[in-house]
């Protein structure tokens, strides 16, 4: 009797406790445990398969404490097959930091990038449109600040290490989740203590933790209820592949702040650079119509032109540097000038919306939020993947440490911890980006004063420098 | 044959000449169902586990040269005396570990049972038994590598046979672990008044002061009773923050590691040099199997 109570609240269990009617028989939900449910059961299931969930699964997958696990990874889309790279560039790249860099050597993925493409940049120059003031980070030995990466490189190195460990993480492509029934907390009765995902295909799976990596319109983390902060700005950002008038080290990452949004040009090779220009969305639009030439005449422009400086700000901020230069004679860096563009790539000018936001929990029973699903920063600062690949290190250190001590992984206890730790980092570095492009995106003198001075006086203060 | 002999037993059982005090029984039965709860009555012990688990692990890991990471108790069988709802015995199981779970109470068992039976790895790895410490002997002699008798010392009525009945299912070299509470001034302030009647992380009447456990006198009787004691550490626990710590000082809560003697038996004072030979021989040979 056992067994057929168990085949047949076994599909009981699978009904969302939601109430949603599901065709064929029913059974009632007071019955003894089922020991052998329908759907299969994970240890881990990371929902979305973008550079932030594979990355998570990956590391996962490598951890030594994880051996004798069975993690999932469900992708929404197909398998991509990457075995050779284009000669042309892609236009969605990242600026991937050294603590990124080290996360993804963790499990070998590095390799794979430095063995494909990318371009290490030594140097980060930020300067405003509306006054000379300038802020220059680099570092004093002869470390690399970052490095420029295709995404579509940083997901063929982890495709690469999953496919190294398929036998502890299973890939789901095609696979995109459309329900999740979350289970009673204290657990006491005899409904499944596991969280239920039932996919588009009828398919249904367990786990004891769920990972939402499903980025900034997380279905898992609207799914939970899990209210998020969000805002969007009145901003596009546009992407292109762009081609310099001569060869050079560029070695550099350039960021002028015009008032209608910063423009940034990152290094891809001696001869291109990736475009980043968050604009309003009339301007997007016009850029992205425009033809070649214009666009790259509204580039050079931007960087080069000086029309939104005033005598105001300019004597000011002159005043405020010699002031500086009395007090810390070393305190001004040398000013580099920008390339100039040639040409841009066709077909590579793209663009896309831009917002920010914060989910008020990263984490609940048997649940975790990590990348864009639980923040979503403005492209300005360049950390946005890096903020991922930060929850993803902590999350990782804390789930190895509770496997290591056979707890349940979908305990608050650990997840908690790695709530705290990640929240107290993400929380000043976005709010702080948020200001920085709030502020920048005025010309009232007042504020551009404001800024200017900080500006300047942040570029002469080593101590905070580092911090950033 | 067994079940006859299941019967003699219960009747022994019955008369009160074994480790299990029905008073304590009892006091167990009102909250058979609460365990798993982690921020309810039983919270203090889900905590404990972020200080028990490790210790028996490393201690094992440290004993033995042939495990893996991934699990590093595979292999060992534990026995979780006085288990409860599982909360020791699952980690363990996690772990790799084949643990039989033994607790008088049935409501504790059955709690224990249903918890487990949703994770097919658990359920497969750990049994659960109705059963006192004395019933299984006869069936199990010198059966498990490692005895867990967590936060059950201050309630069994009789010590030494309780020791007596680890030694008999024990193998040779095998490891007793012990969590309890000391008698100490210390201990009845901390331990009862503040912990059950002040801020009642302790159901109330839990413990009995006059039952709870010196550190040298089950050192004494486990010594007395063929154990080396490897180990003995003091625990604190910090109600602010629900964590536990170890401590230097034994005078509230500690834990103990003991070592059953090799092949030759009850170990005394004067065999103390024969022993560690012993010891030394039958541990390197452990080394280079």
């Amino acid at each position: 009797t056992s067994a057929v109570m168990a085949v047949v609240c076994g599909r009981g269990l699978l009904a969302p406790l939601g109430g949603r009617l599901r065709p064929g028989p029913r059974a009632p939900l007071r019955t003894v445990a089922a020991a052998a449910a329908a759907a299969p059961l994970y240890d881990v299931v990371v929902s979305g398969g973008g550079m932030v969930g594979s990355a998570m699964a990956a590391v996962l997958g490598h951890d030594i404490h994880f051996h004798d696990k069975k993690i999932a990874l469900l992708e929404a889309g197909p398998r991509k097959e990457y075995g050779h790279m284009p000669d042309s560039y892609s236009n969605r790249v990242s600026s991937i930091s050294p603590g990124s860099a080290t996360l993804l050597s963790s499990f070998g993925a590095w390799d794979h990038v430095c063995s494909l493409r990318l371009k290490p940049f030594r140097r980060m120059q930020v300067w405003d449109a509306c006054s000379e003031a300038m802020i220059v980070f680099e570092k004093d030995d002869l470390d690399d600040m970052g490095y420029i990466v295709e995404n579509d490189v940083i997901m063929s190195a982890l495709t690469k290490q999953l496919d190294a460990v398929a036998d502890r993480v299973e890939v789901f492509y095609g696979s995109r989740a459309v329900g999740y029934t979350w289970p009673l907390p204290s657990h006491s009765c005899d409904t499944s203590p596991w969280v239920q995902i039932e996919l588009a295909d009828g398919r249904s799976l367990q786990t004891k933790l769920l990972i939402g990596a499903d980025g900034h319109n997380s279905v898992v983390r609207k799914e939970a209820e899990i209210k998020n902060i969000e805002h969007r700005y009145d901003q596009s950002a546009v992407v292109a592949t762009l081609h310099l008038s001569e060869a050079t080290d560029n070695n550099v990452a350039w960021q002028r702040f015009l008032p209608t949004g910063p423009i940034a040009l990152l290094p891809l090779s001696d001869t291109a650079s990736s475009l980043v220009w968050s604009t309003s969305h009339e301007h997007a639009s016009e850029l992205l119509a425009m033809d070649e030439e214009s666009f790259v005449d509204s580039i050079n422009s931007a960087f080069w032109s000086n029309v939104n400086h005033s005598d105001l700000i300019d004597t000011a901020g002159a005043m405020f540097r010699s002031a500086i230069s009395l007090l810390k004679p070393s305190g001004m860096a040398v000013r580099q000038l920008p390339p100039s563009i040639a040409k841009v790539d066709p077909e590579s000018r793209a663009m896309f919306p831009l917002g920010m936001g914060h989910a008020t929990e990263y984490v609940q029973h048997r649940l975790a939020l990590i990348g864009d699903a639980a923040h979503r920063v403005h492209p300005l600062a360049g950390q946005g993947v890096n903020l991922g690949f930060g929850d993803i290190a902590c999350l990782a250190h804390h789930l190895s440490a509770a496997a290591f001590n056979g707890s349940d992984l979908g305990s608050l206890k650990h997840l908690l911890k790695f709530e705290t730790e990640r929240q107290r980092h993400n929380v000043s570095l976005i709010a702080a980006i948020d200001v920085l492009k709030r502020l920048y995106s005025t010309r009232l003198a007042p504020l551009v004063l404001l800024r200017t001075w900080g500006l300047q006086a942040t570029n002469a203060l080593p101590p905070v420098k580092v911090r950033i | 044959q067994l079940s006859l002999f299941r019967f003699t037993v219960k009747r022994l059982f019955s008369t009160s000449h074994s480790s299990v005090d029905s008073k304590e029984m009892k006091k167990f039965q009102l909250l058979a169902h609460k365990w798993w709860d982690e921020e309810g009555e039983y919270s203090a012990l889900h905590s404990m586990n972020d200080l028990r688990v490790p210790f028996i692990r490393d201690t094992l890991l440290n004993m033995s040269t042939n495990y893996h990471l991934g699990n590093p108790l595979s292999g060992v069988k534990i026995l979780d005396v006085g288990c409860g709802g599982g909360l020791l015995s699952e980690p363990l199981g996690r772990l790799g570990a084949s643990v039989t779970g033994i607790d008088p109470l049935e409501d504790n068992i059955r709690t224990a049972d249903q918890h487990k039976s949703f994770d097919p790895v658990l359920a497969k790895r750990i049994q659960y038994k109705s059963s006192s410490l004395e019933e299984i002997v006869e069936e199990s002699m010198e059966t498990f590598d490692v005895i867990v008798a967590s936060e059950v010392v201050e309630h069994v009525a009789d010590l030494e046979m309780f020791i007596k009945c680890c030694s008999q299912v024990l193998k040779p070299e095998g490891s007793l672990f012990i969590t309890t509470i000391n008698k100490t001034q210390l201990s009845y302030l901390l331990g009862i008044v503040v912990a059950e009647k002040i801020i009642g992380i302790v159901p109330e009447g839990t413990h009995e002061w006059e039952k709870f456990v010196p550190p040298e006198e089950l050192q004494r009787l486990l010594e007395s009773n063929g154990f080396s004691v490897k180990t003995v550490n003091g625990m604190l626990y910090n109600p602010l923050s629900g964590s536990w710590s170890w401590m230097e000082s034994t005078s509230i809560n500690y834990a103990v590691h003991a070592v059953k003697s090799g092949a030759q038996g009850q170990s005394g004072p004067a065999d103390a040099l024969s022993e560690t030979e012993s010891e030394e021989r039958s541990a390197t040979a452990g080394t280079t199997a």
